[in-house]
């Protein structure tokens, strides 16, 4: 079944024809291959290698193009052809020794030999017709907007950037006071999509009127959840959007320098973004007045060595200052306040923002505020982008509107759980996140709602678990993850986790009690009242969902000595 | 090891600031592959900070280690996604197969040296390993055997 594209989606492929000449570049064809990080476990570098060797051997007039992903992970390899008559083919599952029966196949014009796009309910293929990519109900319920151009444009061209529209918000932005550009960003309802959600609008007010001669950016690249990605993916596959709303973001402020903080795992998103921040410079998008305006700005990409407590903004604050000597060696965070919107880099007025939420200010500019809040919910406005993994058929990362329930976005946009599986709780937001079960699946997905069911939206990681994984003992990854990542100065995170953890260990190994499921919620909820920064505020999450929706299996644990999973080796599984 | 005037030259190129220990260290374990702990001592030395604190520094981030490792990294991404999946018991198994006692990490012949990594985002392909930079995805343990093959 297929689908018919929305207005949105129309106007992207209108404005790929309009910017024709940019993006062919004179050749019959363009032929592009999605590579990224994850997309390379699947070597689609060597199939991007693979369809320029057969183009050139074949002497096809196509100019092949490295893209980003458009987040159907479980397609991958994807590769697409598109003439100039809008007949744009798209390829799945395509492997180096497939590539020269794809190319025999659509130069032949049939479409045999196209690697059928198989979704529920058989082939999407008919014979004849390649689909359109939106077309595929992949699509169904997403909204993309972040991720508009992902997989369409080339990450390195800043000129197709431009010509799709990019830089456009910029331009937009800088012909309207810094005042007026926070006005809007007020009025857009936009939240921090970095984990807290707080609005975005005030605290650019709030660092715009907070005193000092200097003023910095940082841009929170840290991506530390485990089981978020969308924040590479977007680096990867088209750096040019957070770079556009980190400029609209220091124009509004009245920053002059601005930081992105990357994790040194993550390279490829690193190096794309250090790309993109030269060929902006190169055209006059960064640098001494910028766009001939009284305005300078400028951008570095700083390593981060990894260490997940690094991703709460005081703590990336001192890593960025190098913390080695002014803090005792750690970049372990600070007590807020003050904010870092007041005293914050080098103790200056310094606005910290996600990677998504620049993105989501440049897409503002670009589309207007009218397009902008014409989806979301009451209080927070736009979409979100998630990713999606875990026990889920349809893996990858999707962008939908803010309220979109979780059944909608695992079950219809996912796909559900793999065949032969049963669906048993879906994992939100992280270490710092909680487990819900299947009861609150019709719930829309907002800030408030899953902070008053004991999860949170996090970075927008989404982990299905089926019946073969142990909740407790997903539970307890959690807490061992966030033991470590402890930076040991705050005493109910370092010495609380480290006891719950042991109590976990207790209970999965079938020495727990009844009393310690009650001490597991005292000690949590102490540790949430009384630690420093957010990660010890959180880290119970994990523990205190699962206490509360799956008692059951804790119960069973302790009293009956039993996994039903069968995950923990010293229990019985029936 | 590096020698003292490489170390100089690397703290010269930031400037001599002491706040940049984080990035010196990362310079110094790009060239070496680890930090050896004389480059520390001179690290501390030259900057005029108590050695206990860049020492502080190398162990707080996970991309730092203080051993040399062997011709290969393994590294095991420990992510929700891939231990749902089920890479700590690939990552046990491995271990055994190549005989590693807790608390080591590289194997005697010095061939690989097991890592485990916090997410290197590749949920999809969960289980994931990347060795020596190399990502390898929807592993098993015919897979992981087969891949390992390749690195002598
Ligand atoms: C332990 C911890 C880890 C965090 N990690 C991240 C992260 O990886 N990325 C991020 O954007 N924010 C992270 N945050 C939230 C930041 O402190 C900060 O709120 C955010 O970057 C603000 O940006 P936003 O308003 O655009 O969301 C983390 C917070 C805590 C307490």
């Amino acid at each position: 079944m297929l689908r018919s594209p929305t207005t949105s989606e129309y106007e992207v492929i209108e404005r790929f024809y309009r910017a024709k000449d940019v993006m062919f570049g004179g050749h019959d064809y363009r032929i592009t291959v999605g590579v990224s990080t994850c997309s390379m476990a699947k070597g689609a570098h060597l199939v991007l290698k693979k369809v320029e060797e057969e183009v050139a051997r074949r002497g096809i007039n196509a100019r092949v193009v490295r893209v980003g992903c458009n987040g159907m992970c479980f397609s991958e390899n994807m590769v697409e052809i598109i003439d100039h008559e809008g007949s744009w083919a798209v390829y799945a599952y395509v492997t180096p020794e497939r590539v020269s029966r794809m190319l025999d196949g659509y130069f032949s014009g049939s479409s045999r030999g196209v690697f059928a796009f198989r979704v529920k309910g058989g082939s999407l293929m008919d014979e004849e017709r390649v689909p359109y990519i939106y077309e595929i109900p992949f699509y169904g319920k997403q909204v993309r907007r972040v991720l508009r151009f992902m997989g369409i444009v080339n990450p390195l061209s800043i000129e197709e950037y431009e010509a799709l529209g990019g830089y456009s918000g910029l331009k937009r932005a800088l012909r309207l006071t810094p005042d007026e550009v926070i006005d809007i960003v007020i009025r857009s309802k936009l939240r921090g999509r970095g984990g807290a959600g707080f609005p975005t609008g005030l605290k650019w007010k709030l660092v715009r009127e907070a005193k000092g001669d200097v003023k910095y950016l940082i841009c929170n690249a840290d991506e530390g959840d485990p089981g978020a990605f969308m924040n590479r993916l977007t680096a990867e596959g088209n750096p040019h959007i957070i770079i556009e709303g980190m400029i609209i973001a220091a124009y509004a402020v009245g920053a002059s320098k601005g930081f992105v903080f990357v994790r040194a795992e993550k390279p490829l998103m690193a190096d794309m973004l250090a790309r993109a921040i030269e060929q902006a410079r190169d055209k006059g998008y960064l640098g001494r007045e910028i766009l001939r305006r009284d305005f300078d700005f400028d951008i570095e990409v700083i390593l981060s060595a990894g260490a997940f407590v690094c991703g709460e903004e005081t703590a990336m604050i001192a890593a960025i200052e190098g913390a080695a000597t002014a803090r005792g060696g750690r970049c372990s965070p600070t007590p807020r306040p003050p904010y870092p919107a007041e005293k914050g880099l080098f103790y200056k007025p310094t606005l910290v923002n996600n990677v998504e939420t620049y993105a989501q200010v440049a897409y503002l500019f670009q589309a207007g505020l009218e397009d902008f809040i014409s989806v979301g919910t009451e209080n927070s406005k736009g979409t979100k982008v998630f990713c999606l993994a875990g026990s889920i058929r349809y893996t990858g990362a999707v962008e939908v509107p803010i309220g979109i329930t979780l059944r909608e976005l695992i079950f219809e946009i996912g796909g559900g759980v793999p065949k032969g599986r049963r669906f048993k709780a879906v994992q939100i937001g992280g270490p710092s996140g909680g487990c819900l079960p299947k009861a609150y699946i019709d719930y829309p997905l907002d800030y408030e709602q899953l902070k008053s069911l004991g999860a949170i939206m996090g970075s927008g990681g989404i982990i299905v678990i089926d019946d073969k994984s142990c909740i407790v003992d997903v539970a307890r990854y959690f807490l061992k993850f966030t033991v470590t990542e402890s930076c040991g100065q705050c005493t109910p995170c370092r010495i609380g986790l480290r006891h719950m953890l042991e109590i976990m260990n207790r209970i999965t190994e079938g020495k727990g009690t009844e009393e310690d499921l009650i001490r597991l919620e005292r000690l949590g909820n102490v540790i949430a009242k009384t630690s420093l920064c957010g990660l010890g505020k959180t880290a119970p999450n994990p523990v205190l969902t699962t206490l509360r929706y799956f008692r059951e299996e804790y119960e069973e644990h302790v009293k009956q000595r039993k996994c039903r999973a069968g995950k923990c080796m010293k229990l019985r599984a029936r | 090891m590096l020698s003292e005037d490489e170390v100089k030259e690397i703290i010269a190129s930031f400037g001599g600031d002491r706040r940049y220990v984080m990035r010196i260290l990362q310079e110094i374990q790009r060239r070496v592959g680890y930090l050896p702990k004389e480059n520390l001592k001179m690290v501390a030395e030259l900057l005029d900070v108590p050695l206990a604190k860049v020492y502080g520094v190398a162990t707080f981030f996970h991309q730092f280690r203080l051993r040399p490792h062997g011709r290969h990294i393994v590294q095991f991404c420990f992510g929700t996604a891939c231990y749902v999946k089920g890479n700590d018991k690939l990552w046990e198994w491995l271990r055994r197969k190549l005989g590693l006692k807790p608390g080591e990490d590289t194997t005697a012949d010095l061939r690989f040296t097991l890592q485990k990594v916090r997410c290197f985002g590749c949920c999809s392909m969960a289980p994931v390993i990347k060795v020596d930079g190399d990502i390898y995805g929807n592993m098993t343990k015919e897979k992981l055997e087969e891949v390992l093959r390749r690195y002598a």
